[in-house]
């Protein structure tokens, strides 16, 4: 393993002292592990919190700020957050109009938000959770886990942000952060495996010619191996499954998402063929992103996003955001 | 069991954990995210620390002290299930200095039942659940036979690693590993690993 790092165990208290270092415009409470907007508690708006594991960045850190979140809760590498740390947070930005969880769909992160939920409120606080599952190389079950959240989380960050930041209510903020969920879907692929600092070896051993497809984002293996191909062919593949799994009749968001390990040079390539696989399909693209969002340490691939946009969200995307990871129109 | 036996129990349970911290990651690493060890080893350090720094008085405090302090350390899906299940066991025990190996047992039953209610698992779900049941109904028959806290924990240790080793051929249902479908298939769970080492831990102490 090859790192930049003091010690493994310290990696996310430093890297916390080193946001707080590089963004002024944050409060970062190393102690508690948490990152808050500087003019938080704001009276009257509705607060969003989200959080996850650590290596992930730019999630869940890098998107607090005006027009998205307005604190994160990062745990340990891969390992969700502790429900003191997410309470602490959440009366942080707690302005009195109640505060909504982004949450992803893993057992971890559901069990510990669900606890923070509980104590929160008997703090008084009113508290919505979105619950993110858009992986749709997971089946749907009621009797397992059930799908993962994977890159659907920044579109819901950044739209339910945005009705919170103009001001709607708890149940409104929430009731569009799900629907964007509902309209989501995503696929992903790695090339290699990331290395978590703390088991200081890859997560698992590909041979040269063959890839995972269907990982999630905490470096495990996918649902299959298969033989590397020509990008053209593995975009249409995971595209062809969003589409199979949901209805795409309108037009959508497309994320085009690095996994961490691989560099735009390749992700602008995977989007030029998005764009024409799109196209031959019939959806129409409304507004894309392309870049190193929703990250799984240094492992290299993609993954793929889809939702199906109401006017509305396509109006939320494009309000304003001012964060370290997303910024436009501000 | 009085209150210096259940300390050393979690001591020798931190032990264990820590001496198998690397085998708990690798079993991790082949279905899960490879952080087993590390985030229980973290954990059980601080749990440690915790029982040190203010001894509690009884076992029911003992392990409510415990299971708070796993759930406000560990994380992820270990921190949550093991805390609720000593917290929940600690909570159903009499406030004495020393209680039966009946009611330890009765006490460890709300411990799985809570467990069983926050991660919504059952048995054959390829989960903790596995291990931990199959020691409670072992830990309960040989209390039912007139065995003596030893005896009960032996039984139990050997059941959990039992119900352990039973994960290997089962397909996983909850948790990381359930996003593996059919690759999950042919690895031992870490979770009713861990579970396994920490009755083992019983056992030694008893």
């Amino acid at each position: 393993m090859k790192k930049f790092i003091n010690d493994p165990a310290d990696v996310v208290a430093q890297a916390l002292a080193g946001v707080a270092a590089a963004h002024p415009e944050l409060r970062v409470e190393i102690d508690e592990q948490y990152i808050v907007r500087a003019d938080a508690p704001r009276p009257g708006k509705v607060g969003l919190v989200s959080g996850g594991g650590s290596g992930h960045e730019p999630l869940h850190g890098g998107f607090v700020g005006p027009g998205m979140l307005d604190a994160a809760c990062p745990g340990e590498i891969f390992t969700s957050p502790v429900p003191g740390q997410i309470l602490a947070a959440t009366k942080a930005v707690d302005g009195g109009a109640g505060v909504v969880h982004i949450v992803k769909n893993y057992t971890g992160d559901v069990m510990n938000f669900q606890l923070a939920a509980e104590l929160a409120t008997e703090e008084g606080i009113s508290v919505e959770t979105v619950l993110v599952d858009d992986d749709v190389a997971v089946e749907d079950s009621t009797w397992t886990a059930g799908r993962r959240g994977t890159g659907a989380t920044l579109l819901v960050e950044k739209i339910a942000g945005a009705r919170a930041e103009e001001g709607g209510k708890l149940a409104e903020v929430a009731a569009i952060g799900r629907e964007v969920n509902t309209h989501s879907g995503s696929f992903a692929y790695a090339l290699t495996a990331g290395t978590t600092p703390a088991a200081g070896r890859p997560g698992f051993e590909l041979p040269a010619d063959e890839i995972e497809a269907g990982v999630g984002i905490h470096g495990e293996p996918g649902r299959r191996r298969e033989k590397l191909r020509p990008a053209k062919e593995l975009t249409h593949a995971a595209l062809d499954a969003i589409l199979d799994a949901k209805p795409f009749p309108g037009p959508v968001i497309v994320l085009v998402n690095g996994l961490g390990g691989t560099p735009l040079i390749e992700l602008y390539l995977i989007y030029g063929e998005v764009a024409r696989h799109l196209e031959e399909r019939g959806v129409r693209i409304a507004r894309q992103l392309v870049g190193n969002y929703v990250t799984s340490l240094d492992m290299a691939g993609m993954s793929l996003t889809l939702c199906q946009a109401t006017d509305e969200m396509i109006r939320l995307w494009d309000a304003p955001a001012r964060t370290p990871g997303l910024r436009w129109g501000a | 069991m009085d209150v210096a036996l259940a300390r050393d129990w979690m001591r020798a349970a931190a032990d264990l954990i820590a001496a198998d911290a690397d085998r708990l990651t690798q079993l991790d690493s082949a279905i899960g995210d490879g952080d087993h060890g590390v985030n229980l080893n973290r954990g059980f350090t601080a749990v440690v620390a915790a029982l040190e720094k203010s001894p509690p008085e009884t076992v029911s405090e003992v392990l409510v002290k415990a299971g708070a302090t796993l759930m406000s350390r560990v994380g992820g899906a270990s921190g949550p299930l093991y805390g609720t299940a000593l917290r929940s066991a600690g909570k159903a025990l009499p406030a004495t200095a020393e209680v039966a190996p009946a009611d330890l047992g009765a006490a460890l039953q709300a411990g799985l039942a809570a467990v069983r209610k926050l991660g919504g698992a059952a048995p054959g779900d390829k989960t903790l659940v596995d291990a931990f049941t199959p020691a409670l109904e072992a830990f309960d028959k040989a209390v039912a036979q007139g065995g003596g806290l030893a005896e009960a924990a032996g039984a139990a240790a050997r059941a959990a690693e039992a119900g352990a080793e039973a994960t290997v051929p089962l397909q996983a249902r909850k948790g990381r590993a359930s996003y593996l479908g059919e690759r999950s298939i042919g690895h031992q769970d870490p979770g009713a690993t861990s579970t396994s080492l920490i009755f083992r831990a019983l056992a030694d102490v008893s």
